[in-house]
């Protein structure tokens, strides 16, 4: 008799939950924001709906600052898969040049990307919002519902999330108010590696080692993606094998030194490596709880 | 566990081909506050290699700011991810934590041991294959211990871990350890019938007996924490069940493809197989199995697929596909069990949206029959039901569904309830049976229906239930009855305890579970004489309210009739006609109703009778003119 492997048993959730969203609420949105996590959700919303396509289209919130090779791979993916996409951008925060080298991570990140993502759910009115969040990433999100709400203002109340037996979601909101859903959240970082092997999921390059110009920045390796970055610090510059473990804005994205070309590399790197995936990213090492007030804010 | 597999070194490739394949167990830490659920999961994590230095690091320093272990490492810090978690030392709600072994990849959800966040332990609990019980060593089995213990079995966990903790704190005394496992025994007994409990004693903190046997507990000859955690088996009782989906999604692309996708609930479908769309009862044939991989030449339960069908039948989503040679129920109005999750109390009789599968309708909730005591888990008395409160009580909605009782089927079920005002989920509910068939569309229709039946018997089909203590004279008033009626020219039928015990049900006892399966073979028999037209008369003792429930469900809507033929105690055992209270009375015959087994009253009989100073003759009367003024007689 076969018996379904716990990635199998991920997958299966996974489309139910996809499916349930489509169902049930209004106006969803899958939220695309080109990394691993997300190749994998887009994967997950094709099996959940074929032979038709998802009924929801791609968000992406561009901060203008991710690396140019997601971009490329965004908007050739989509078209590959036959998914509107929509783009969105603060332009206020463009307007008054925001960005991490002149403003810093903190503003930049809250401007681009938190009241970013506001302003577009805003806009397009979604009412559900899909992420790829999992609950290993942080110890936060360990804590979030698969469905959990947002006041009108986007607001988290962790202490008044709605319980959720079984696999019965409650999808009900008033006006104004909205849901992310994440469809990943019982899977782990070594669960997602190993379904992109097991399924043939193409991801950005930027995942496999490569020689790469690299500058040292607080403390951080960041790329040299573009010509945006101060010319005393672009100087720096060094050729290094390196590859990224998450993907976002490339002065906030920390480069590991590596040699892994291939998943099964990038795997056994990550099994044998002492440090979690989140300590590239210059963002969650501010203050410890600073995941959850993040979200109690508004950022996703 | 995470870096003892060398093969991670030497041939990735053949390490994940290995680890590709392993099985998944979730699992809950439950029982009462502080003792030392997040600490486990915790050490779980540590002693798996699941932290990484960085993770560490954090640990350490905030271990010293906040934690509750002075200047060592508070393991619960590394669950407790909430601001208000770690300021105040507590759990508030569930965690979700994940590690793997070489053996198996587990999920956890670490629940919080305060009543104040019960329906948080339940979240955690509903999706759960085995339960951690923790109880610290010390202060032994509390209301919270029974409270989660009985929650974790109400959802239908039937592996139990008793977790004696804080064992460090006692010594190691294996006298504490056995007063607790035993007094934990007393209780349970009462819980659940296949239970299955396994005893460990631990130090959370120490790491005791967590991941391999200690010798500080030298006595102690069962397994380590971790070995029972790899072993317990995972086999999905589900698979062997009958084939159910909800239909989640109609899968239209182009008007030559119509699918129907869900996550199967349980059984196993191919390509050939009848199913019927409930609750329409319209049957058709699997046509494929499709996936995005192509298509299946069989699914299981627990995946997620979409069926198209042979023939175009009408199905949308909130119906259920089922096996059409074992269909699902169909009813509008059901026993349920409840738990209350809102603050705002149940409104009795207020209109709640219930979600089932993928079906919502609109629910009006009865008051409760009665509340459960966590502690003695007997009945007690309940207006409506507070926050964490757990009652049982009926339900109708406004369309008929498909459903399989709880204990039967999880997925169809169990239930949600959501106020139609704030959108909150309110309670979590468990079908345990219909109080009637909404409609018989999955019967063969006859041609000569029950109706014709009746008719042609000039009487309207009745069941009447003569429940009572042995030698109130059941059967005494049920024959007399039956020869007045026969002198009026009725059809009617006696179905006997004692001459249905030599035939149909020699293979039975008088244990609970025999006396039960009694009562169903006989309430079946009695629905097929009602179909056939007849006035039926059954008298059995008939001791539990249950089983006269599911009776009454079975009959036709006012078919059923009971009749509580209500002699005390004492004077049936000074009639004694056939001398069994003297045996009972004497131990030489067990489970004797009244004497050495319950026997639970009815709470509204249609009739209740008065044996002591009147006659059978009388009784019969009695009855005979309710049968006329209700108009079972004819015309
Ligand atoms: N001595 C000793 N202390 C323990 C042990 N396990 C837990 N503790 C301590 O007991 C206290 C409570 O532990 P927690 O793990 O937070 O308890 P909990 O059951 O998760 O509590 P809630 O989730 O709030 O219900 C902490 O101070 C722990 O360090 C043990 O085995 N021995
Ligand atoms: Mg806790």
């Amino acid at each position: 008799m076969p018996q379904l492997t716990h990635l199998d048993r991920l997958e299966a959730e996974s489309l139910h939950i996809i499916r349930e969203v489509a169902a049930e609420c209004e106006n969803p949105v899958m939220l695309y924001s080109v990394g691993k996590d997300s190749a994998v959700m887009l994967h997950l919303a094709m099996k959940a709906f074929y032979p038709s396509r998802p009924p929801f289209p791609l968000m992406h919130v561009d901060t203008t600052w991710k690396f140019r090779e997601m971009i490329e791979f965004r908007d050739r993916k989509a078209a590959e898969m036959g998914m509107d996409l929509i783009v969105h951008i603060n332009e206020d925060g463009m307007k008054e040049g925001v960005g991490p080298f002149s403003h810093g991570s903190a503003v930049h990140t809250d401007v681009m990307k938190t009241q970013s993502l506001k302003q577009a759910l805003d806009k397009y009115k979604f009412t559900a919002a899909f992420g790829g969040a999992r609950r290993d990433e942080e110890k936060s999100r360990a804590k979030e519902r698969i469905f959990s709400f947002r006041s009108a203002e986007h607001r988290w109340d962790p202490k008044k999330q709605r319980p959720e037996p079984w696999n019965l979601y409650n999808t009900r909101i008033n006006q104004g108010e909205s849901i992310r859903v994440f469809p990943l959240s019982n899977w782990t970082e070594l669960d997602i590696w190993q379904y992109i092997r097991r399924e043939g999921i193409e991801i950005v390059p930027l995942y496999f080692a490569a020689e790469r110009p690299v500058v040292n920045w607080n403390g951080v390796d960041i790329m040299v993606d573009d010509d945006r970055m101060p010319e005393e610090l672009a100087k720096t510059a060094v050729m290094k094998s390196v590859r990224f473990r998450t993907l976002g804005c490339y002065p906030l994205t920390g480069a590991v030194e590596s040699t892994a070309a291939t998943l099964e590399e990038i795997i056994q790197e990550m099994l044998l490596t002492t440090t979690s995936e989140r300590q590239g990213r210059v963002i969650d090492v501010d203050q410890s709880a600073s995941m959850e007030k993040k979200k109690q804010e508004g950022y996703f | 566990m995470r870096l003892t597999d060398d093969l991670i070194a030497t041939d990735i490739a053949a390490y994940l081909e290995k680890h590709e394949n392993k099985s998944l167990l979730r699992f809950i830490t439950c029982g009462s506050v502080d003792d030392g659920k997040s600490t486990l999961i915790g050490r779980l994590l540590y002693d798996s290699k699941m932290i990484f230095e960085d993770q560490l690091a954090s640990l350490e320093a905030d271990s010293k700011k906040v934690g509750t272990q002075g200047e060592n490492i508070d393991f619960a810090l590394l669950v407790d991810g909430l601001a208000a978690e770690r300021e105040q030392g507590i759990t508030i709600d569930v965690a979700y934590r994940f590690f793997a072994t070489d053996k198996r990849k587990f999920i956890v959800a670490d629940t919080p041991g305060h009543e104040q966040y019960t329906r948080n332990m339940a979240t955690g609990a509903s999706t759960a294959d085995v339960a951690i019980l923790m109880i610290d060593a010390r202060k032994g089995i509390l209301t919270q211990t029974r409270r989660h213990a009985f929650i974790t079995t109400l959802l239908g966990i039937r592996r139990l871990v008793l977790a004696v903790n804080k064992m460090d704190l006692v010594g190691y005394d294996e006298t504490v350890f056995n007063d607790i496992v035993d007094d934990f025994y007393t209780f349970a007994d009462e819980l659940a019938t296949d239970l299955e409990v396994q005893p460990i004693p631990m130090s959370a903190l120490a790491g005791i007996n967590i991941t391999s046997r200690s010798d500080e507990t030298g006595w102690y000859e069962g397994p380590a924490l971790m070995e029972y955690l790899e072993n317990v088996p995972v086999g999905d009782r589900r698979r062997n069940a009958a084939f159910r989906m909800p239909v989640q999604w109609v899968n239209r692309p182009n008007l030559d493809f119509r699918g129907f996708s869900g996550q199967i609930a349980s059984g196993t479908i191919r390509p050939g197989d009848k199913v019927k769309s409930m609750p329409s009862g319209k049957q058709s044939t699997i046509a494929r199995i499709v996936t995005a991989d192509g298509d299946l030449p069989e699914a299981i339960a627990g995946q997620s697929v979409t069926l198209t069908l042979a023939d175009e039948i009408d199905a949308s989503r909130g119906d259920a596909l089922v096996a059409a040679d074992d269909p699902a129920e169909v009813s509008d109005q059901f026993q349920v069990r409840i738990l209350w999750m809102s603050e705002a109390p149940l409104l009795p009789g207020r209109r709640y949206l219930l979600k089932i599968g993928a079906k919502t309708v609109t629910a009006t909730i009865n008051a409760p029959k009665y509340g459960i005591d966590v502690n003695t888990l007997s009945d007690m008395p309940a207006k409506t039901l507070e926050l964490n409160q757990i009652g049982v009580t009926t339900i109708s909605i406004d369309q008929p569904i498909a459903f399989d009782p709880y204990d039967v089927n999880r997925n169809m079920g169990g239930f949600i309830l959501i106020d139609r005002m704030s959108n909150d989920t309110v309670g979590l509910g468990l079908i345990d049976f219909a109080l009637r068939r909404a409609s018989n569309i999955h019967w063969q229709a006859m041609d000569v229906n029950r109706d014709a039946l009746a008719e042609q018997k000039a009487q309207r089909p009745a069941v009447l239930w003569f429940t009572g203590l042995s030698g109130s004279g059941k059967s005494t008033i049920a024959n007399a009855l039956q020869k007045r009626l026969f002198a009026l020219g009725k059809h009617t039928f006696n179905l006997d305890g004692d001459n249905v015990r030599h035939g149909l049900n020699r293979d039975l006892g008088f244990t609970d579970a025999d006396r039960v399966e009694n009562i169903r073979r006989v309430a079946n028999v009695a629905r097929l004489m009602s179909d056939a037209g007849l006035i039926t008369l059954v008298s059995f003792i008939s001791p539990f309210r249950s089983e006269r429930q599911m009776a009454r469900g079975l009959m036709a809507d006012g078919e059923f009739i009971e009749i509580h033929v209500d002699t005390p105690l004492e004077v049936a055992e000074t009639r004694d006609v056939k001398g069994l209270y003297k045996k009972a009375r004497a131990g030489e015959i067990k489970n004797f109703t009244g004497i050495s087994s319950p026997y639970e009253p009815p709470q509204n009989p249609e009739l209740r009778i008065d044996t002591v100073d009147r006659s059978p003759e009388d009784a019969a009367e009695e009855i005979l003119n309710y049968l006329r003024e209700n108009g079972f007689l004819g015309a």
